[in-house]
């Protein structure tokens, strides 16, 4: 098999790896950096559970190949958290109740996170938008919803 | 009344933080499939590709000679023992007609082969490489098909015990009678009667099943599991595989979502068997189209419902016959069959003359399971129309009717002890119903007296209101068990060892919650274990909507007798210092015993002293529950649909749930089981459904053409709580897991008759159905 050498910055940190061209950049975050905040639930991107922000944009892991990520930036929910706690984010998750089973969490995490990056007051169809792609079955998505605004409201205040 | 009961609580009732909130938001490795362990061998499933046949040959030595593959698994090499993969109290009452590996496949998806190897890539490729010979069988596609004269016969071998009549297809009967119903409808001036269909619908928990195995430094088998039920795992996986039971070890990790389709043991065996055979590590995930064709789903069924009421709108005869399709097995047959008049007709506790009866029977499509709701779901879809119907003939208010005929505190069902889960049930007395309070609250936030009956329209679309109620259970009685230890530390915290098992239901959390409150300590001083068959004392699992009310139980139970601990302990620390020693008025808050007299000791300082001077003991308690009745969480549920009658699409604009589950112990947590159960209850209402090939084969096995809600699709869902206090309950407590799904079909289709004037009696209601029910009400 052949092997492709991949040099790309995750969480802020400066990876190299050789790579089989098949392999997909949420194997690549789970299965060699140890990186399993991000979830498998369809390998089809269809359920969002794997979502990551790759140049600041949320993209499906499962559908993205580690090769793609060569030179460029990716961000896990494994970098969501700072040296000093939770992130805004984070907490907002768990003050209002969005998390029930926790398995999409980590992908609407990062969805929201690239939301926010894009647009610090976005209004509650804008948050909507931003989760279509995330399947959660457990919630009902208002808790979430819920969050999200909290967060950019915090962070905003913050500033 | 039940209110002025209601104890003053410190930390029960609060928005306490999930206990497991911080690791899920940073992403930590909680679930099975995070886990890593060197040398871990993949395993693939080889499925049948035929809806019934029998395996005439099958060649294997291709596969197992392929590099990389360290074993193939067939009926060959397999046990051969029957069992149910239905992870119910033992013995189950579900038939013992499914093994490891049979000679005979009885649905497309059906097990046929297991490989094992170094990769996925590699495991794939042997599946390929296996050569099965099929005789193709007649296959039986309907459950009409399943009863017709000279059907085939699906369950045909002769060492299937508990199977209801397997030469007829029918894996299970129930009939039970109260009263007289013929003479009850004679004596009825208004009669009503209804058939109601549902579909194949998926659980579709985001995280598929995952089994992780390996042998421990000891040799003893380890299984991490996405399961509901670590001790019924572990019950089932050591007959099946013939391993004494206390070689095996069932973790459950955190889980991603379970709804009932991880209430059965469906891959433990398959990892196990592999580790045990290699003694290497073993991982089987299923895949998302695994999931829809191979997993379980919720039986489809056609429930005939018929009521007879006196002129003043008094019930009093009432008929529910029931045809489930179990699919190719028969787990959950007999149960979820009793389940759809048990948990929906002591409603109507009014009605003397009730007759309940129905079958469950074989086909050769998917199997169904337990799911969320359990049968009451499908129930109440008649029922509930039905009750709709009846209010029109009668000429009467919707909620009037439901109010005039609905049980209430201190009231009784015959069928509370005719009916239970697969065998009679137990006689019990409603000790809490907040029902009237929420149609009250539930019709006001709605907007019933301004919005029902108008049907304000809009260019094509047209608005209506409608609604329904309902009960569920709590646990199911003298059947369920749950334990809990609590173990005293030094520092004044405690160790939860629970059996019971967190779906992601926060059940960990209101555990914690119950036990906090009375050692009086914040939750952060309640380390919470729960789910290892090693570790944690049995609990029978989480279904049945048991945790809260019998988990709960046990926990409070464990808690008392802990508290009773600390406070001799205290009074003989205070008596020391002459304080006074009625230990009965000792109050345990803020990490403190305080006597009656005001004088008080940390907790800390009691458990030092009894670890390290005097008297010295491990303060510690281990106490059980088995409940004697199950009292029902109670619903009003209410929606405003928009129908357009050009295109057929129905949009719901607002969905309330008022519930009564006793005392939340978390408010926020409870509201979050209403709101992803109604979330859930209105995809399986509107879009979810499994479609079907001429052969049996599941059509549509991905979550893009299996549709369930996105946030884009959620609704406005209001849930209200409507306070009681349950005297059986812990901390006043009943479960609340399964009511609300059982909420969005019935009343979207009232909701739907009330706006454009059509009863719809299949679901999901799609604009093909809803346009098909307005084109054949328009003559011509």
């Amino acid at each position: 098999m052949t092997l492709h050498p991949i040099r790309l910055t995750v969480n802020g940190k400066s990876e190299e790896a050789s790579v089989p061209a098949a392999m997909t950049l949420l194997e690549f975050l789970r299965e060699r950096l140890y990186l399993t905040g991000a979830k498998e639930g369809c390998g089809a991107g269809e359920c969002g559970a794997c979502t990551v922000l790759l140049d600041g944009l949320p993209v499906t892991a499962c559908l993205v190949l580690a090769v793609e990520g060569d030179g460029r930036e990716v961000r896990t929910v494994e970098g969501e958290a700072k040296a000093t706690g939770l992130s805004v984010l984070q907490r907002a998750f768990i003050e209002e109740g969005a998390i029930q089973c926790g398995f999409c969490t980590p992908g609407m995490i990062m969805s929201a996170r690239g939301l926010l990056e894009r647009n610090s007051n976005p209004t509650d169809a804008e948050i909507v938008e931003a989760i279509a792609g995330n399947l959660c079955r457990c919630t009902g998505y208002e808790a979430i919803v819920a969050a999200i605004r909290r967060a950019a409201k915090e962070e905003r205040d913050r500033r | 009344m039940a209110e002025e009961r209601r104890p003053a609580f410190v930390v029960v009732g609060k928005n306490e933080r999930k206990v497991d909130g911080v690791a899920l938001v940073t992403g930590k490795p909680k679930f099975a499939g995070d886990l890593d362990l060197p040398g871990t061998l993949c395993v693939k499933i080889l499925h049948s590709p035929h809806a019934h046949a029998r395996i005439v040959e099958i060649d294997a030595s291709e596969a197992e000679g392929l590099p990389g593959v360290a074993c193939v698994l067939t009926h060959q090499n397999t046990p051969l023992t029957r069992y149910t993969t239905a992870g119910q109290g033992y013995p189950e009452p579900s038939p013992y007609d499914a093994r490891m590996f049979d000679t005979k496949v009885r649905f497309v998806g059906d097990r046929v082969a297991a490989v094992a190897a170094e990769t996925e890539e590699i495991a794939l490729e042997a599946l390929k490489k296996i050569r099965v010979r099929y005789e193709e069988l007649p296959a039986i596609l309907s459950v009409d098909g399943a009863l017709a004269a000279g059907a085939p016969i699906i369950h045909d071998e002769k060492d299937s015990p508990g199977i209801y009549d397997a030469a007829k297809n029918i894996a299970a009967d129930v009939d039970i009678d109260v009263g007289d119903v013929a003479q009850g409808f004679a004596e009825s001036d208004v009669i009503v009667e209804t058939v109601c269909e549902t579909q194949y619908a998926q659980h579709a928990p985001i995280e598929p099943h995952v089994v992780l195995t390996n042998l421990d430094e000891d040799g003893r088998l380890v299984i991490r599991s996405s399961t509901q039920v670590p001790f019924h795992v572990r019950r089932i996986v050591a007959r099946v595989l013939d391993v004494p039971l206390h070689r095996i070890r069932v973790i459950k990790p955190r889980i991603g979502g379970g709804f009932g389709v991880k209430q059965e043991v469906l891959l433990e065996d398959l990892a196990a068997l592999v580790t045990l055979r290699t003694g290497r590590p073993a991982l089987v995930v299923l895949s998302r189209q695994e999931e829809f064709i191979a997993s379980r789903t919720r039986h489809p069924m056609r429930i005939r419902v018929k009521l007879g009421a006196r002129s003043d709108g008094a019930l009093h005869a009432l008929e529910m016959e029931v045809l489930s399709n179990t699919g190719a097995y028969g787990t959950h047959a007999l149960t979820v069959l009793s389940n759809v008049g048990s948990k929906t007709l002591p409603i109507y506790n009014k009605a003397k003359n009730v007759h309940f009866f129905g079958k469950a029977v074989y086909t050769n499509l998917p199997v169904a399971g337990a799911y969320r709701g359990y049968g009451a779901t499908q129930g109440y879809f008649a029922l509930e129309t039905a009750m709709d119907e009846l209010a029109d003939g009668l000429g009467m208010d919707p909620l009037k009717l439901r109010r005039r005929n609905a049980i209430r505190v201190g009231e009784s069902s015959p069928i509370f002890e005719k009916l239970g889960e697969g065998r009679e049930g137990v006689a019990q007395t409603v000790k809490s119903c907040g029902l009237e309070r929420a149609i009250e609250l539930g019709a006001a936030r709605i907007g019933w007296e301004e919005k029902r009956g108008k049907r304000p329209r809009q260019g094509s679309r047209v608005r209506g209101v409608g609604m329904s109620i309902h009960m569920q259970g709590s646990g199911i009685p003298q059947i369920d068990m749950a334990a809990a230890t609590v173990k005293m530390n030094e520092d004044g915290s405690f160790n939860l060892l629970i059996g019971a098992t967190d779906l992601g239901t926060g059940s960990d959390t209101i555990l914690a919650q119950i036990a906090a409150e009375i050692l009086g300590v914040p939750v952060s001083k309640v380390i919470v274990t729960s789910s290892d068959t090693d570790v944690t004392p049995f609990d029978t699992g989480a279904y049945a909507s048991s945790t809260t009310y019998v988990s709960g139980k046990a926990v409070e139970r464990a808690a008392l007798a802990v508290r009773e601990q600390i406070v001799q302990v205290a009074a003989a620390m205070l008596a020391d210092d002459g304080g006074n020693l009625d230990e009965a008025r000792f109050v345990l808050k803020n990490e403190r015993a305080v006597a009656p007299n005001g004088r008080g000791v940390t907790l800390a300082e009691i458990c030092q002293r009894a670890m390290y001077q005097t008297g010295q003991f491990q303060i510690a308690a281990t106490a059980s529950f088995v409940p004697d009745e199950s009292p029902p969480p109670f619903m009003a549920s209410f929606a405003e649909v928009e129908v357009d009658t050009e295109t057929g699409r129905v949009q719901v604009l607002e969905y309330v749930a008022a519930v009564d589950c006793g005392v939340a112990i978390n408010p926020k947590m409870a509201e979050g089981q209403v709101e992803g159960s109604v979330a859930n209850g209105i995809g399986f209402a509107l879009t979810e459904e499994m479609l079907f090939s001429s052969k049996g084969r599941v059509r549509n096995p991905t979550l893009f053409d299996y549709k369930i809600l996105g946030a884009r699709d959620v609704p406005p869902i209001e849930v209200i709580l409507v306070p009681s206090f349950e005297p059986t309950g812990p901390v006043g407590a009943k479960s609340v897991g399964e009511i609300g799904i059982n909420g969005p079909i019935p009343t979207i289709a009232n909701a739907i008759h009330d706006a454009v004037g059509i009863r719809l009696t299949k679901t999901p209601f799609t604009p093909e159905r809803v346009l098909d029910a307005l084109r054949a009400r328009r003559p011509g």
